[in-house]
């Protein structure tokens, strides 16, 4: 596949140095240096030819019959006792350990005759890809990090199995609660992609509860006696305030992760003009980037950049960043919760992450302050072509368990999607103040997907939002820019389109 | 040995012939392929024709890469070659006559350790050296010493301007170590006689080097301006690992191998990203072959 040319750059191709053309006279150590050099490229060459012997394979028609049991009350699902299920945990943030410590020995106690192979990797995409060509992918795979598989690519090819019967199915802990009962509202819906015959159903299951702001030290904030700002205003005065101290007020890191950025533009817009103006812009919608509530987000926030911002932060990793944060060189950076578990080792004793959610940007905004966008996050799918998909599925049931979330919950240290099973855990200050603006924001939550959708158009806010904030591009210029690639994304026939 | 000529050959040519073939020539193949395809990477590819390079031809990311290829296929042989001449020639010829003998300036054999010294080191190694030097903060080699200073620090990666230029910087530090060397060979081949004949009519040493050095070390040049012409084709790790977001800011210093990269990984477009693989493929063999053309030149017999 395509990582061959990339490396045919990377070596000289020895026919065209000994043709006619070399000259006769070549010096001796010039031979050898030549000669060494085209060794060195031979070497290479197989490794290239390795990367790309995985290509396409056959058609995957030729599946196995499936495994599957007889249903009962503790096996709703009709899982054979002894199907082997294999689990596949994208090694990240959360590390594997919540896996083989709590979600596996849970079905390894439901189903003692099961074998479980697990296997943890950094790179889902490279290990997963001539599986699924091969037609034999693993039951159960954590889809998450930065080389997850292309949901859209997945959902086409009709690799996802339907989750409706597990989200159906009666839940571990009461029999008279079905699973999507369980779970806080708005998931299931998440995880709904349209397949090719225009059917909407349930394929990921988002299983971490993920909640976005803008992060501060409730240290550095109680010893000078700063409060949280709700509104524009107080936030602008309360920024003057902090660069007055020789702090930066604001920040983000602009060589990897500028959608942190624009979260937060989309964010205050949604806030502004409601959460449709984020519903559009999923859709796909004609003009939906230069809805006015957009344009004013990203007017107000263009300006917080030039004026409280540091331009250096364009060049640093989201590491930096947060590591100045840590040392009291930044007093707001925008993240998701999973920052403070991040952080662990170079936060300081006391540091205390706080999150506040964007102030108000008018008076007339459509959503009160405390509004915020919260979301499942770290993608989970039972592959529809392996053997034991009904075991995967199961796998599933086990995690949403009180005993499987909870038991995430004390590995990893976040919620998950099930709030039973975060009650009464004490979570450390940051994650802590991060539930508590999910249970204060009450029904004015909201999410958007396009990133996921539609990664082109995430590189694309990308590459704008650092244009927008390091003072080379207007609002305008920025919504102009990204609506194109939007609108180009939308006349892509070979572009998998997903609406909500 | 006559008659057991062809078996001996077949012997010895059999296995890398098949191994080379199947994880050479079939992946290139097969890129060629998947080029008139839309694969996303799972599932059938399907048959699109020419789609995908008539898509290239309005990608304005495409076009970038393929102009900061000219300005490095330019710009880094010239700066490369002209430094490494340089070093060479006073590293070999430079330090005038002794016993007969040209030698070096003085401590030539420690510098020529020194200069080789980047060419050990991997590339990946060189890049995140390199964000040491260039990082935009006061912890940065460069700017860390600036601001100490007062200065305004310099935003290498950072100015849309400057990025590709510190890129290209990178790439010549990388590669002169190894043209010294290679034209430190090609120079220790050139009779004394010459250079003795050439003093004693009165020769100093920037004609020794124009008169003689250079024409003399011509097919050596030669070598030098493809392999480093073929290298600016690359630059994909260089670029990965120190521009700021992938070939940002906004794409000032993307190269052909990035976009390749995102659109075949980032983007799930598999075909699409064949398709510039094609591209690049016969950019870089038109490159390979045009030069050999066009620098062709009788060769000096000594």
């Amino acid at each position: 596949m395509s990582a061959t040319p990339d490396h045919t750059s990377d070596r000289v191709d020895p026919s065209t140095m000994t043709g006619p053309d070399l000259p006769a006279a070549l010096g001796t150590s010039r031979r050898t240096v030549l000669r060494r050099a085209a060794a060195a490229g031979l070497l290479v060459t197989p490794a290239a030819g390795l990367l790309g012997a995985c290509a396409t394979g056959g058609d995957d028609e030729g599946n196995t019959e499936q495994e599957t049991g007889a249903k009962s009350a503790t096996n709703p699902l009709g899982v054979k006792e002894d199907a082997a299920l294999e689990v596949i945990i994208f090694n990240g943030g959360y590390g594997e350990k919540y896996a083989t410590d709590v979600h596996e020995k849970l079905y390894k106690t439901a189903f003692p005759n099961a074998e479980i192979k697990h296997q943890a990797t950094q790179a889902v995409s490279t290990v997963l890809q001539p599986r699924f060509t091969a037609g034999d992918p693993p039951e159960f795979v954590n889809n998450s990090g930065e080389k997850f598989l292309d949901f859209g690519a997945l959902v086409n090819d009709n690799q996802l199995q339907d989750l409706t019967e597990l989200w159906d199915a009666p839940s571990v802990d009461d029999p008279n609660k079905k699973v999507r009962d369980t779970v806080i509202p708005g998931v299931i819906e998440q995880g709904m992609f349209t397949t090719k015959d225009g059917g909407r159903k349930p394929f990921v299951l988002y299983y971490v509860s993920t909640v976005y702001g803008i992060w501060y030290s409730g240290k550095l904030f109680k010893d000078n006696g700063w409060t949280v700002p709700t509104t524009w205003e107080q936030f602008t005065a309360l920024c003057d305030q902090i660069k007055a101290k020789g702090i930066t007020p604001f920040g983000y890191a602009g060589a990897n992760a500028a959608y942190y950025m624009w979260n937060v533009i989309l964010t205050q817009a949604a806030k502004v003009g409601g959460p449709d103006v984020l519903k559009s812009i999923d859709n796909l919608e004609p003009n939906a980037w230069k809805a006015d509530a957009i344009l004013q987000s990203a007017k107000a926030w263009a300006e917080i950049g030039a004026k409280y911002g540091d331009k250096s932060y364009e060049g640093l990793k989201h590491t930096d960043v947060q590591l100045r944060q840590n040392q009291y060189k930044l007093a707001f950076y925008p993240s998701g919760d999973w920052l403070e578990n991040e952080q662990k080792k170079d936060t300081p004793a006391g540091f205390e992450y706080q999150l506040m959610p964007v102030p108000s940007l008018t008076a007339g905004d459509k959503l009160p302050a405390g509004a915020i966008r919260a979301a499942g996050g770290e993608g989970y799918f039972v592959s529809a072509k392996s053997k034991n998909p009904r075991g995967g599925m199961e796998y599933m049931r086990q995690m949403l368990s009180k005993a499987g979330t909870r038991g995430f919950t004390e590995t990893v240290g976040a919620a998950t999607v099930v709030p039973a099973g975060s009650e009464g855990y004490s979570f450390p200050p940051g994650v802590a103040s991060s539930q508590a603006a999910l249970k204060a924001a009450g029904a004015n939550v909201f999410n958007m997907m396009f990133d996921n959708w539609y990664k082109e158009l995430d590189t694309e806010a990308r590459t704008a939002t650092n244009e927008l904030m390091f003072g080379r591009a207007s609002a305008e210029q920025w919504a102009e820019r990204i609506q194109k690639r939007a609108d180009a994304i939308k006349a892509d026939s070979s572009v998998a389109k997903f609406s909500r | 040995m006559r008659q057991g000529k062809y078996p001996f050959v077949i012997g010895f040519l059999i296995l890398p012939v098949t191994l080379y073939s199947v994880f050479v020539i079939a992946p290139y193949a097969q890129a060629f392929q998947l080029a008139m395809t839309n694969w996303r990477g799972i599932g059938t590819p399907e048959w699109i024709g020419f789609e995908n390079f008539q898509r290239l031809f309005n990608d304005t990311a495409f076009w970038k890469a393929v102009q900061h290829h000219g300005i490095i296929l330019l710009a880094l042989p010239l700066i490369t070659i002209a430094i490494a001449l340089f070093f060479a020639f006073l590293l070999n010829v430079g330090g005038g006559s002794k016993g007969g003998k040209r030698v070096g300036v003085r401590g030539s054999a420690f510098y020529r350790v020194v200069f080789f010294f980047p060419q050990v080191l991997a590339v990946a190694v060189i890049a995140v050296l390199f964000q040491m030097i260039y990082r935009p903060d006061e912890s940065g080699l460069i700017n860390g010493v600036l601001t100490k200073l007062g200065l305004e620090p310099i935003f290498f990666m950072i100015n849309p301007n400057l990025a590709l230029w510190s890129i290209i910087a990178v790439l010549v530090w990388q590669s002169v170590g190894f043209y010294v060397v290679l034209f430190s060979a090609g120079m220790a081949s050139i009779p004394t006689e010459i250079y003795e004949a050439a003093e004693i009519d009165g020769a100093t040493r920037v004609t020794l080097f124009f008169r003689v050095t250079l024409p003399l070390l011509w097919d050596t040049l030669q070598v030098a301006w493809v392999y480093l012409g073929i290298a600016a084709f690359d630059c994909f790790a260089i670029v990965a690992v120190l521009s700021i977001d992938s070939g940002g800011p906004d794409g000032a210093t993307t190269v052909l191998a990035m976009e390749i990269y995102r659109n075949a990984f980032t983007y799930g477009r598999a075909g699409y990203a064949s398709a510039m693989g094609v591209a690049l493929f016969f950019l870089t063999i038109t490159f390979a072959a045009l030069m050999l053309r066009v620098s062709k030149r009788e060769s000096i017999e000594y």
